[in-house]
This record gives C-alpha cells, sequence and structure tokens, in this order.
C-alpha cells in the first residue's frame, strides 16, 4: 500500500499533464527548429521533470534542482557569469569607431519603460511590471536576473518569453523594420568609422565600468563580470582565462541556468491567466523597443549629412548577434550591396549593456 | 582597366567562387566573407575577367583589403 500511496502516477493533475506537452513543445523547437537549443532543451526537460509528482526535485531545502536553482540563480551567481562570457565574446569596435550608435542602443530601452508603465496599469505590481518589461530588452540572463531580484514567481514564464522572441527576431523584426522605413532610407549606405586601436579597446571595459558602476551601482553584478571578460579578450594575455570564460565556463554554468528556470514552470504557478498577458506584454514591448530604435535614427538623421541606415536602429534591442543578422538580410534584399552588418553590431551592443542599466534602475528604485 | 574588388566587411574567407582567368559578369557572387555565423556574398563591380586572385578559403580580412583584382573587358 504505501508503494502505491508514493507512486507518482495517482497525484498527477491535468495541469502537470499540460505543462508536459509546454515543454515537449520547446524541446521540439529546439530540436526540428533549432530555436535557442542551448536554452530551450534544458528549460523543456526541465519543466517536464518539474511536474512530475512527489518527485521533490524542487523541495526547497533538500530537491536536487532546487539546489542548482537556489544557489545558482537566487544568489545571482549564473547570470553574471554568463555575463563574463559575454563580455569576452563581445568586439566593441563597432561602437567604438561610431559611438553616436549607442543612442540607438539607448533608444532602445523605450519599449522597456513603455510596457512597464501598462503592464502595472493593467494590476501587475511594480516589481512584476518592471521584470515583465525588461523583456522587451530581447536579453535572457538580464531577464532572469531582475526576475529572481523582483519577481521569482514569474521567473520561468519571462525566461521563456525572452528566449522564445529572441528566437523569433527573424520573424517579428522585418515587418516592423519595412513598415517604418522607406526603400530609400533602406539603401542608405553607411561611411565606415575609424580605425579603433587596440589601447582603447583594453581602456574601454574599464573605463566603461566605472562610469557605468558609479551612475547606476545597482547594475554592477552584471557590469562588472561584463566588462571583466572583455578586459580578458582585448588585454591579449590571459587567452585561457578569456577561452574558458567564452567556452567550457559558459556552457557548463548554461546546463544548470536551464534546468533550472524549467523547474520553476510547475503547473500552479504557471497556468495562470498572468502568464498569457506576460507573453503579450513581453511581445509588444519587444516591437516598441525595435520601433524606436529605427525611429531615432531617422530623427538623428535630420540632424547630420553622414547619414545612418535606420535599419540598423532596430539591433538596438539585444539580441545579439540575430538583431544584426536581420539588419544585414532586411538592408541586402534592398541593396544587394549595401553591409551593414558590422554597423548594426554597434546599437546591438549598445543595446545590451542599456538593458543591463535598465535592470540596475529598477532594482535601484524598487528594492 | 584593372578593378580592385574591395572587402565590404572584416570576416573570414568562407568561398572562393571564382578562379584567375574566368569571364565574370557585373553582379556575379565571387567570394563569400563569414562574419558572425553569416554567409555574406561579394559581387562583380563590372563585366570581366579575373586576373588575380589574392586570398583564400579560410584567410582573415580586414576591411579594405583587396579580394582580386578584375581586368575590364
Amino acid at each position: 500500500m504505501v508503494f502505491f500511496e508514493n507512486m507518482g502516477l495517482l497525484a498527477l493533475t491535468p495541469g502537470m499533464v499540460f505543462m508536459w506537452v509546454i515543454g515537449f513543445v520547446l524541446i521540439y523547437l529546439a530540436i526540428t527548429r533549432q530555436y535557442e537549443p542551448l536554452l530551450l532543451l534544458p528549460i523543456g526537460f526541465g519543466i517536464i521533470i518539474t511536474n512530475l509528482p512527489l518527485s521533490y526535485l524542487m523541495e526547497p531545502g533538500e530537491g536536487l534542482i532546487w539546489r542548482f536553482y537556489h544557489y545558482g540563480i537566487e544568489w545571482e551567481i549564473i547570470p553574471p557569469l554568463i555575463f563574463l562570457g559575454l563580455g569576452a565574446l563581445t568586439d566593441f569596435s563597432a561602437l567604438l569607431s561610431q559611438p553616436r550608435l549607442i543612442f540607438l542602443g539607448a533608444a532602445a530601452q523605450v519599449g522597456v519603460y513603455v510596457t512597464f508603465f501598462i503592464a502595472y496599469a493593467m494590476g501587475f505590481s511594480l516589481e512584476e511590471a518592471a521584470t515583465i518589461g525588461i523583456i522587451g530588452g530581447a536579453d535572457g540572463p538580464t531577464t532572469i536576473y531582475l526576475s529572481a531580484r523582483l519577481a521569482p514567481q514569474l521567473l520561468g514564464a519571462c525566461a521563456v518569453a525572452a528566449y522564445s522572441y529572441m528566437a523569433l527576431v527573424p520573424i517579428i523584426m522585418p515587418p516592423i523594420m519595412k513598415l517604418l522605413t522607406t526603400d530609400e532610407e533602406r539603401k542608405i549606405r553607411m561611411k565606415k568609422g575609424r580605425k579603433v586601436t587596440s589601447r582603447e579597446k583594453v581602456f574601454f571595459p574599464l573605463i566603461a565600468a566605472m562610469v557605468i558602476i558609479l551612475l547606476v551601482p545597482a547594475s554592477a553584478p552584471l557590469i562588472a563580470m561584463f566588462m571583466m571578460g572583455n578586459l580578458f579578450r582585448e588585454s591579449k594575455v590571459v587567452e585561457r582565462l578569456n577561452e574558458t570564460a567564452q567556452n567550457s565556463l559558459m556552457n557548463i554554468v548554461t546546463i544548470f541556468l536551464g534546468v533550472s528556470v524549467g523547474a520553476t514552470m510547475n503547473a500552479e504557478n504557471f497556468l495562470r491567466k498572468e502568464v498569457i498577458f506576460i507573453f503579450f506584454l513581453g511581445l509588444f514591448a519587444f516591437m516598441i523597443s525595435t520601433a524606436s530604435g529605427i525611429l531615432l535614427a531617422k530623427f538623428m538623421n535630420l540632424f547630420t549629412s553622414n547619414k545612418i541606415n535606420p535599419l540598423v536602429g532596430a539591433a538596438g534591442v539585444s539580441a545579439v548577434p540575430m538583431a544584426a543578422r536581420v539588419v544585414q538580410k532586411v538592408g541586402a534584399a534592398a541593396d544587394k550591396r549595401n553591409y551593414l552588418l558590422m554597423f548594426a553590431m554597434g546599437p546591438n551592443i549598445a543595446g545590451v549593456i542599456g538593458t543591463v542599466i535598465a535592470a540596475g534602475i529598477f532594482i535601484s528604485i524598487l528594492k | 582597366m584593372a578593378t580592385e574588388v574591395l572587402v565590404p566587411l572584416a570576416g573570414n574567407i568562407w568561398l572562393v567562387l571564382v578562379n584567375v582567368g574566368d569571364e565574370v559578369e557585373e553582379d556575379d557572387e565571387l567570394v563569400v566573407i563569414e562574419a558572425l555565423k553569416m554567409e555574406n556574398p561579394v559581387y562583380a563591380p563590372c563585366d570581366g575577367t579575373v586576373s588575380e586572385i589574392r586570398v583564400k578559403k579560410g584567410d582573415v580580412v580586414e576591411d579594405d583589403d583587396v579580394l582580386m583584382i578584375i581586368e575590364e573587358s
């Protein structure tokens, strides 16, 4: 009898079965469509195993995956480690050679704030509204970081929304980009910026870390790790650390991140009508961010003779480098000899930093 | 007249699609440059004959390096 009482099968609820379906869909998309497979695959698996009753995998204090989640995400260790790797992977040349493109990365945060106010007006708490708004930055680790800080109950939904929209960048962005630009504008060829020296590239992470953390101290965990990773890269003297931060360390923490995020999505937490709103609001935030980058680029063109192709403004949403690739594709469709890829990397990288700063501002105001 | 074909964006040479001596037409794909895991074709600027190729598959190229020279017909 005791065996039967402890058998998971009898404790199964319809909600759990529904969550399996969501887990299977994510795994299916990861495998067949290769939508962000490094994250959606472990997230999908995490969803399935957390919805097997009586496993206690997420039981506070004892469950295996709870420990991953608690020490990795709640203790805010994994997202900053991912940022260390991202910093090591990032080449700031595109930004340093045309610093004015930084503004486009900042403009793309408009979606974050607009959505924050709308979500609040819809009845979400301030903390929840901030977490939902940050989805518009389309930056997975930042979304997870902010959510763990402010609204852990929304973490799973917000993370899946952010990673889904990153995967859907090639589908969501082009219609907005075409709607807001004329054929002439899409054909603008940009002048190459100046050559960036390696000395500038070494100084940049040092100065950027100091300036940003002095202004928004709450962004320190992510910015400090990001800039240290970039210093590893640009100093050229710690190739082993650089290589580890980019590859092995990042891969290891990605495993723990994915399965823990998935495991936060149990049926009672996830199957609520708020979650549907989160997906809609997140998409809305992402679309507004895309549009605001383009519109700022058009506005800047009113004052300069060295024209910016407004398409690169769309890359201000963080999703690196998918957004920049989409800009290249849409630009090449209008003029196949127009190579916008590297120009788009400027706002793209500025967008990552912009989203972290936006998250830091939320934390300092709301905590 | 000899026309230089320049690198439009920094990256790695992914494919060289022509050989020395080939006749090419304007807009033919000459080389594919890989940058950020994206394949970017470089097109012939004019009709002509390829007289010299300065890169091979796998080379790292910077903006405005010379890829090849086309003798305009």
